[in-house]
């Protein structure tokens, strides 16, 4: 029971994983992205209907990514090139990837794909446990085991990480050194969407192999929410996405094991988590933000 | 049956626009919305019929199930036009998509989803002319043009329960439903009640994914019923893909609903019940038409089951590993429903052991569209 809820973890929690991940460099760039659930729909759309074209799930995972990518791309137009509010901005991107998914996926909704499937990894996946926990998954979850850490690197140990920190942190600094401010933030919100993309195309092509309007149900928002759970850094993203992915796959197990539990308070778990902590940590999530991002909470504040 | 969405509304709203702009060019006599000339009965004559359906066409559910009644609809009344409108959701969208299809020159509309209710009422209290009929509600008192109709959906749930009990190695049976309506409720019952006279030990595991259609939750629920040794899966959702194609892979049984999604499961299909609307729709339309709906069977709550020979809800095709011996079991079954028993008649005991029908008695079929209990031999919870 306990291996079949961290089993369900781990698989539940890479795309909310990929989703946060990218919402990470988007923030740490200081941009807030609250289309990242939209983000999502189009990578899960984009990713099923390049599978189904093509046959290659890979290439569907790279369609999932363009797909992301370009509803983040206007998203940086808008709020980086013409400054607009990130609330605002996100908000109706997402509304927007909603109503364009629904149109345009109704064609696939009966298809069938070349999906992931489950790829055990040899010897590993034998270990009692750790082989169903870990090593027993499609080949997007192998894939997120190393796009956290990396990520990780990348901004906190490299020098283009070091130009999206400081574009979230103190961007006139950039523009003293002679980078675009703005050229660096395009960067982080395009590959923030690419990645909320692939995070959709998981789900899509290698968890429910199926698509349907609306299908990625809140893990976006989920997504959103974990980034402050996980204050910014990338490893404990990847923490945090398999804890509510344990959260979902609770709702489960509790169930087929005849436990009763009211699905729809379970169905709060993530949110709830979030929200403890935030109130326990009040003020240190604030402070572990990225500057630039506490303008865009705090008006007074004009850049 | 599913949420509200905003989005969909701005978009539906946006192609409704659309519609009603090029609707002059289709537009009839009657397309201006006045009374019709003389006092003819509402719907006769009708040379246009508008169907609106909350899910899109094509979701191997309960949506393509109204779309093959509206495909039925063509093949029986060639000269009739039929209007469509999909993923209509359940509120003012659905007014103004009905409002619009009368605009068009419809006189018979179909409201084909739960929450569609309120704006039918509307839209016949608007339309005295027009007949709208609504799937699946409840009326009191039915409008002179205006009715509600549905099938006994329990009855071939009972008997695609059987063909589950006498497949099933682990005695375990999986079942994902949506939330914990009275309607689920009994299917889940039947279902149960029906595998239990063939395999009284039997296990029914009711689990819930809290929405009519969240592929990546039914991803998780199916990879728990299955590793609990569950080896028959059924379902109550609106979309069912994901459920079946997992099941399949896994090599286990799948008991379908709403459609036959055999082509998904070649292996696996047992059987499943599915809507057969053609002959009730085109039954309606053929009333309405003549110009004797008002005080027809139709002008109320109408509800088929198989005793009266007409249940729009039928089994469907049996799959490759279906006995024969089962097969006659069924058959059986399916005689004792026609000649007016019911999956239902007593005793059954709900999951707290408490006697909720007594021996030998059969539940009015209002009695069993308030069922709110699980029986004994379901694990879950109402809650």
């Amino acid at each position: 029971m306990i291996i079949d809820i961290l089993a369900g973890a781990v698989r539940g929690g890479t795309s909310i994983m990929y989703a946060g991940l990218g919402e990470t460099i988007s923030e740490r760039g200081g941009v807030i992205n609250l289309g990242t659930e939209g983000a999502m729909l189009l990578g899960a759309l984009g990713g099923y209907a390049v599978t189904a074209e093509t046959g290659n799930p890979w290439l569907g995972v790279l369609g999932g990514a363009l797909a992301g990518a370009l509803l983040s791309l206007v998203h940086a137009v808008l709020v980086v090139s013409r400054r607009a509010n990130q609330f605002a901005s996100g908000l109706t991107l997402y509304f927007l990837a909603l109503g364009v998914t629904s149109l345009f996926g109704v064609s696939y909704v009966s298809r069938q794909i070349n999906a992931f499937t489950p790829v055990p990894v040899p010897g590993l996946s034998e270990i009692p446990g750790l082989g169903p926990i870990l090593f027993d998954h499609d080949p997007l979850v192998y894939v997120a085991y190393v796009a956290a850490p990396v990520i990780w690197w990348v901004l906190f140990r490299t020098r283009v990480g070091l130009l999206v920190r400081t574009a979230g942190e103190r961007s006139e600094a950039l523009e003293v050194n002679g980078y675009s401010v703005q050229a660096v933030r395009y960067c982080a919100t395009v590959a923030g969407g690419a990645l909320a993309g692939i995070g959709g195309a998981h789900i899509s092509i290698a968890y429910a192999n199926s698509w349907f309007e609306n299908m990625i149900a809140g893990r976006g928002f989920i997504a959103v929410a974990l980034v402050i759970f996980a204050m910014w850094n990338p490893v404990r993203i990847m923490a945090g996405a398999y804890l509510f992915g344990a959260a979902l796959s609770l709702a489960s197990v509790l169930q087929t094991s005849g436990i009763a539990v009211n699905q729809f308070a379970l169905n709060a778990v993530p949110f709830v988590l979030t929200l403890v902590v935030l109130a326990i940590l009040g003020r240190r999530t604030m402070l572990a933000a990225p500057d630039e991002l506490l303008k865009v909470f705090d008006n007074s504040r004009t850049t | 049956m599913r949420l509200t969405r905003t989005a969909r509304v701005c978009l539906v709203a946006a192609v409704v626009a659309v519609l009603a702009a090029c609707s002059p060019a289709v537009s009839t006599p009657e397309a201006d919305g006045s009374a019709p000339a003389g006092d003819s009965a509402p719907g006769a004559d009708a040379t246009k019929v508008g169907v609106i359906a909350v899910g899109p066409k094509d979701d191997f559910g309960y949506n393509q199930a109204v779309f093959q009644g509206v495909e039925a609809l063509r093949g029986e009344f060639p000269d009739l036009e039929v209007l469509e409108a999909y993923n209509i959701p359940e509120d003012d969208t659905a007014a103004t998509t009905m409002e619009s299809m009368v605009a068009q020159g419809a006189t018979i509309i179909f409201a084909t989803s739960y929450g569609h209710l309120d704006a039918a009422k509307q839209v016949a209290d608007a339309h005295p002319e027009v007949v709208v009929v609504h799937q699946g509600g409840l009326l009191d008192p039915a409008p002179a043009n205006m009715g509600t109709y549905f099938g006994s959906v329990f009855e071939p749930v009972y008997l695609a329960g059987i063909a589950a009990g006498a497949a099933t190695q682990s005695g375990k049976l999986g079942y994902i439903y949506a939330i914990p309506i009275p309607q689920t409720l009994a299917n889940i019952n039947a279902f149960t009640l029906g595998a239990q006279s063939v395999r009284p030990d039997v296990e029914v595991t009711a689990v819930s994914t809290t929405s009519w259609c969240d592929p990546a939750t039914q991803a998780d629920r199916v990879a728990s019923l299955l590793s609990s040794g569950v080896d028959v899966m059924t379902q109550h959702q609106d979309c069912t893909k994901t459920i079946i194609e997992a099941t399949e892979a896994a090599g286990a049984f799948t008991v379908g609903y709403h459609a036959d999604a055999s082509s998904l499961a070649p292996v696996g299909w047992l059987t499943g019940s599915e809507w057969n609307w053609g002959p009730l729709y085109t039954d309606i339309v053929q009333t309405a038409i003549d110009g004797g709906f008002t005080g027809s069977e139709y002008n109320g709550n109408y509800r088929a089951n198989m005793a009266s020979g007409e249940n729009p809800f039928v089994a469907s095709a049996f799959g490759p590993s279906v006995s024969d011996e089962t097969k006659a079991l069924i058959a059986a079954a399916a005689e004792e429903l026609e000649a007016g028993g019911s999956p239902f008649t007593g005793p059954v005991t709900a999951q707290d052991g408490t006697v909720t029908v007594a021996d030998g008695e059969t539940p009015p079929i209002e009695t069993i569209e308030q069922m709110d209990y699980f029986v004994q031999g379901v694990t879950g919870t109402v809650s």
